[in-house]
Parts: structure tokens; C-alpha cells; sequence
């Protein structure tokens, strides 16, 4: 187990990061999430919003031993479906993320930091379906809809994993 | 006659959507096509009608890469309109920012997008499976120029502290010395670059090429100087438009740059590079010569050293500014916006990007005109591959693409911004 850094500053243990794109529609839905927990009353500073480029996201979860990640996918299913996946063993479908090919990718990231060993010891993803991720700053109506659950997903998530680290210590 | 057909549908590793067309009948290649038919997102429309201190920020948001590019380009093309000087510490400042984005792109590019094409990886994962600490090493380096932008600009995408006219706040020097240390690692790393990049196995493919970039008196050009090309052009950013045009082609979504009356030419690192040479810092010219490049390089496999030596010269740019910085008393000139016309050229990591407005007695945008360096590219990379195909006709179908893909990915062409994900396709008839 690591150590916690003595003092007023350290890496927090827990991350919950969204991502997105707050002008490209349904790909803002990560972004949201994570204003949304805030807004829940998950202690803000577990909680950060990011543009998903992989090496900069790589450096944020640095440090921390849990790592929810929130982002919007486009597989197919039903807009507005959430998808929870723990890609500690196994990688993640990388078609399924919004992404750009010139900076890398979630799935990327993930993959890289797996062989650099930089993996948190928890990871867990979740993807809400997108409809619509043309330019633009109003979600689908379906991802809308589904909002609401994603975060008390994830809050359950937060406390089950708060209440995980917690023992042993 | 044997005919073949190669159709690939994604080429990853470039930024934006578009495709690669290339036609082989017999022995004899057809046609090539660099096809971008990503929408256009019409940045120059969205900018009429706005203040013209609103176009640092809206014109940012063209590229997550280069944003300081589009900014620096847009701050001095309104600061040309309203005659305004910016000098000493803040223009240092702006100098200092470009370098950050240049290490952040240019480091994303050769150990991540670049380097795995010369080592037969599919990508930068597999190279960091095989070789972890070169990986590791670039995503530090990489970090070091994202400090930068970030420490500067406000935040590490999109940066917000850009005004025309200098910043909304300028850091204290004891904000910028912690950026030292790390400039001092960075640089040492970027020279590693340029040593373990020239160790690269490269194929044998000189071009005569028309290059182009901004020369400045004493600088390696970042913000400003003159547009010149090894073919005698020496001219003012404010006659680009008597010497350039862009001409409309059927297959892409983004227009084709010419020199008048409609030759090819080539922006970005090759062309800054051999138009520049001697104004490198000693540092760079150094490393440049001892990995084997000359003071000019027309291979543009070898843009990857080109780029590491790119990389190193901003890091030596950088702890200069950094050790002589001085806090401004203010962090911005005053503008007086009236109706006038601006022009400005920056050199961003693909090449030179250029800006024009018309404002208003208001200091309303009437009109603007952004020419991203992949536009002008697009040309040059069509008859790279052209004149590259023609000499690997037998190569096997899977080889010729991979080929391809490597000969587009040597001009890191960002589609988004000339527009804007690439797919290939090879037909042989």
C-alpha cells in the first residue's frame, strides 16, 4: 500500500475524472457528470474534468489509487445506455471512444499506461451512449434522460471505493 | 494488363477526416489524392461580426495542438492593423509560450505518432512495450512544454491569458523559475532526441522542394520576419495574398495553397530548417550537424530529427528567456481599434500560419482569412507520394500502405485545421 505524503498537500487517493468536450453535444456528458457530483456534494477535489488527451491524463491520475473515468461512447447501443467496464485485465474497445487520432486516445492512454505500469489499481469506466457529437452545447434528449443515474452510479461507486480504501488502514 | 486494388479506410496517427486516394494501372501509378472530407467548420465566418479582441480566443479553438499558433497569429495580425509595437518582456513572454507549444507538439509527434512508422510498430503503445524509457523520457518532455502553456496561458488546452496586445496577467519571476530546472532536463532530453532520432532507419527519398517560412534578421522564426523560399521569394506578410492563392480541387474539403501562378511549395520543420540554419542557437546546429543533417534537408522521413533538433531549440530559447526575465510593469500595450486591415505569418509546429482581417471603425471583424499550414501542404504531399509510389510498385499491397501512411504522417498534417481522420485507398487497375 502506499504512503499518504505527511502535510496539507497530497495526491488524492480516489479520482473521479469526466471527459469531454463541453462544445461538441453529447461528448460534453463526462464533463457534465463531474459538475453534476459536485454538485452532489462529492468533496470537489476528488473530482476533475478533462479534455481526454491521454498523456495529459496519464499525469492526472498519477498518484491516485482509484480511478473512475466518465466519457461519453458511440457503440451502438441505445443513446443514453450506460456501460460500467474495468479494464484492469483487459483493454478497452477503442472504437467505441470519441477521440482524436493525433492526440491519443482513453483506450490509448489506458494501454499505455499499462506498459509504462502506471495503471491505477482500480480502474473503472463508465460510458453513456451519445447520439449527437456535432458541434454544439445541449445534450440528446436520451443522454439527458440518463444523467441522473449515471451520477448516483458513480456516487455509489465513490463511496464503495472510499469505503474499500478505508479498511485496512 | 495486372491490376490491383488497395483500399485502407482509417489512417490513424493524423489528425482529422480525410482519405488517401491512389490509383495504379498496370506499372504506371494513375493518380493520388489527398482526399479531406471532414467538414468545414467555418471559423473565418463565425469571426464576422465579433470584436476583434474576441479572435485570440475563438480562433484558439480551431486546434487542441497548436492553439498558441492560431493566437499568436491572430494577436499579431490586429496588432499590425492598429500599429502597435509589442516589445521586451512580453513579446520574450510570447516567445516563450511558442516554445512551450513546440515542445508539446512536436514531442507528440516524433515519439508518438512518428516513431513507431521507422520501428515497425503499429503505435507508441508497442513502442512503450519494447522500449519504456524512450517513452517514458517523451512523455516527460512532452509535459515540459505542456507547463509552459500551461503556466502562461492559463490553462494547458485552449489557453485563455492571450489579449492582442500582450497578456491579462504576466507571471512574477519567481513563478517562472521552477520552469527552469525542468527546461534545463528538457533540454538535455532533446538533444537525446535528436541523437536517438538520427539513428532512425530512413529510405533514400530527397526531393526538390519549394521551401517556405518566415525569416526573421536574428531569429529562428517563430513570431515574425519576412516569408521566404529558396527560390528567390523575399517578401512582406502583407503581400501574401499577391504571391499565394488558394485554389478549390473537387476531392477535399480544404483548399490547396499555390505560389502564384500555382506551383507547390512546403511549409513547416524541412523548410524552417533549411531556410533558417544558421539562425539556430549553437546548441542545436551542433547537434544538428552531429546527427548528419546538413544546413538544408530534403528528405522528409528526416523530419523527425528536424523536429527533435525544433524541440531542442526551444528548450535553449526557453531557459534563455526564462534567466533574463524581467516583469513588465504591465502585462498588456493599450489598443486603439479603428477600421484597418492586419496581416501576420507565425510559424506554428506544422509550418507557417497565416492571418488576415478587415475591422471596422468599431473594432468589429468584417472579414478574415486563416491559411493553416496542412492547406499549403497538401500539394506537396500529394507529389511526395506520387514521385514515393513510383519507386514501390512491387512493394507488396499491406507494405505500400504502411508506406503511404508514413509518407503523409512525415508532414504531421492536422485536417482539423485545414478544415479536417484519413482514409486510404489504393486501386491498382
Amino acid at each position: 500500500m502506499r504512503e499518504r505524503a505527511m502535510g496539507p498537500i497530497r495526491a488524492p487517493r480516489l479520482l473521479a475524472i469526466g471527459i469531454g468536450n463541453i462544445y461538441r453535444s453529447d461528448d460534453a456528458a463526462g464533463v457534465i457528470a463531474a459538475r453534476r457530483l459536485r454538485q452532489a456534494g462529492i468533496d470537489p477535489s476528488l473530482v476533475v474534468e478533462h479534455s481526454g488527451e491521454g498523456a495529459s491524463l496519464m499525469e492526472v491520475w498519477k498518484g491516485a489509487d482509484a480511478v473512475i473515468l466518465i466519457d461519453a461512447v458511440s457503440s451502438g447501443r441505445p443513446p443514453g445506455e450506460v456501460l460500467r467496464l474495468e479494464p484492469i485485465n483487459t483493454p478497452l474497445p477503442t472504437q467505441m471512444f470519441q477521440s482524436s487520432s493525433h492526440a491519443f486516445s482513453i483506450p490509448h492512454a489506458i494501454e499505455m499506461a499499462r506498459a509504462l505500469g502506471q495503471l491505477p489499481a482500480r480502474l473503472i469506466v463508465f460510458g453513456i451512449e451519445g447520439s449527437n457529437f456535432h458541434a454544439g452545447t445541449e445534450l440528446s434528449r436520451e443522454v439527458s434522460a440518463a444523467m441522473p443515474g449515471l451520477v448516483q452510479s458513480v456516487i455509489k461507486e465513490i463511496n464503495r471505493l472510499q469505503f474499500a480504501s478505508g479498511e485496512g488502514e | 494488363m495486372k491490376s490491383r486494388t488497395i483500399k485502407v479506410d482509417y489512417l490513424a496517427r493524423v489528425e482529422g477526416e480525410g482519405a488517401l486516394l491512389v490509383k495504379i494501372k498496370g506499372n504506371t501509378l494513375a493518380d493520388v489524392k489527398l482526399k479531406i472530407f471532414e467538414p468545414p467548420r467555418f471559423f473565418e465566418a463565425f469571426l464576422r461580426g465579433r470584436r476583434y479582441s474576441e479572435a485570440p480566443d475563438i480562433t484558439a479553438r480551431i486546434c487542441g495542438i497548436c492553439p498558441i499558433a492560431y493566437q499568436m497569429s491572430a494577436v499579431h495580425a490586429m496588432e499590425d492593423a492598429f500599429d502597435v509595437q509589442v516589445q521586451g518582456p512580453l513579446r520574450e513572454l510570447r516567445r516563450l509560450l511558442y516554445c512551450g507549444e513546440w515542445i508539446e507538439s512536436h514531442t507528440l509527434h516524433v515519439y508518438m505518432l512518428h516513431a513507431p512508422d521507422f520501428l515497425g510498430f503499429q503505435d507508441a503503445i508497442q513502442l512503450a512495450r519494447e522500449h519504456p524509457a524512450v517513452v517514458q523520457r517523451g512523455l516527460k518532455l512532452k509535459k515540459s512544454g505542456n507547463e509552459i502553456v500551461t503556466l502562461l496561458g492559463g490553462r494547458e488546452i485552449h489557453p485563455v491569458n492571450v489579449r492582442v496586445g500582450g497578456f491579462y496577467r504576466v507571471p512574477t519571476r519567481k513563478e517562472l523559475e521552477p520552469l527552469l530546472e525542468q527546461m534545463k532536463w528538457a533540454r538535455d532530453a532533446a538533444l537525446e532526441t535528436v541523437r536517438w532520432s538520427a539513428q532512425l532507419p530512413f529510405p533514400e527519398f530527397e526531393q526538390d522542394y519549394t521551401f517556405v517560412s518566415l525569416r526573421h534578421p536574428d531569429e529562428y522564426p517563430f513570431n515574425e520576419g519576412r516569408l521566404v523560399s529558396n527560390r528567390g521569394l523575399d517578401i512582406s506578410v502583407h503581400d501574401y495574398d499577391d504571391y499565394f492563392t488558394e485554389e478549390q480541387v473537387a476531392h477535399s474539403n480544404a483548399l490547396h495553397s499555390v505560389l502564384k501562378p500555382g506551383t507547390p511549395y512546403f511549409v513547416g520543420p524541412l523548410a524552417r530548417y533549411s531556410l533558417n540554419f544558421d539562425r539556430l542557437s549553437p546548441v542545436a546546429q551542433e547537434a544538428a550537424r552531429s546527427a548528419g543533417l546538413g544546413s538544408e534537408c530534403r528528405n522528409p522521413f528526416k523530419s523527425i530529427i528536424v523536429r527533435s533538433v525544433e524541440i531542442l531549440q526551444a528548450c535553449d530559447e526557453a531557459i534563455r528567456i526564462i534567466e533574463g526575465y524581467q516583469r513588465p510593469d504591465r502585462p498588456d500595450v493599450p489598443i486603439q481599434p479603428g477600421a484597418a486591415r492586419g496581416y501576420a505569418c507565425t510559424e506554428a509546429p506544422r509550418g507557417t500560419l497565416y492571418h488576415r482581417y478587415r475591422i471596422d471603425e468599431s473594432g468589429t471583424i468584417r472579414e478574415a482569412k486563416i491559411v493553416p499550414p496542412t492547406s499549403q501542404n497538401q500539394k506537396t504531399i500529394e507529389q511526395d507520394l506520387r514521385h514515393f509510389v513510383a519507386g514501390h510498385l512491387d512493394d507488396s499491397q499491406d507494405e505500400l500502405r504502411w508506406r503511404c501512411e508514413q509518407a503523409i504522417r512525415n508532414y504531421d498534417p492536422c485536417i482539423s485545421c485545414a478544415t479536417h481522420f484519413l482514409k486510404l485507398d489504393i486501386e491498382r487497375e
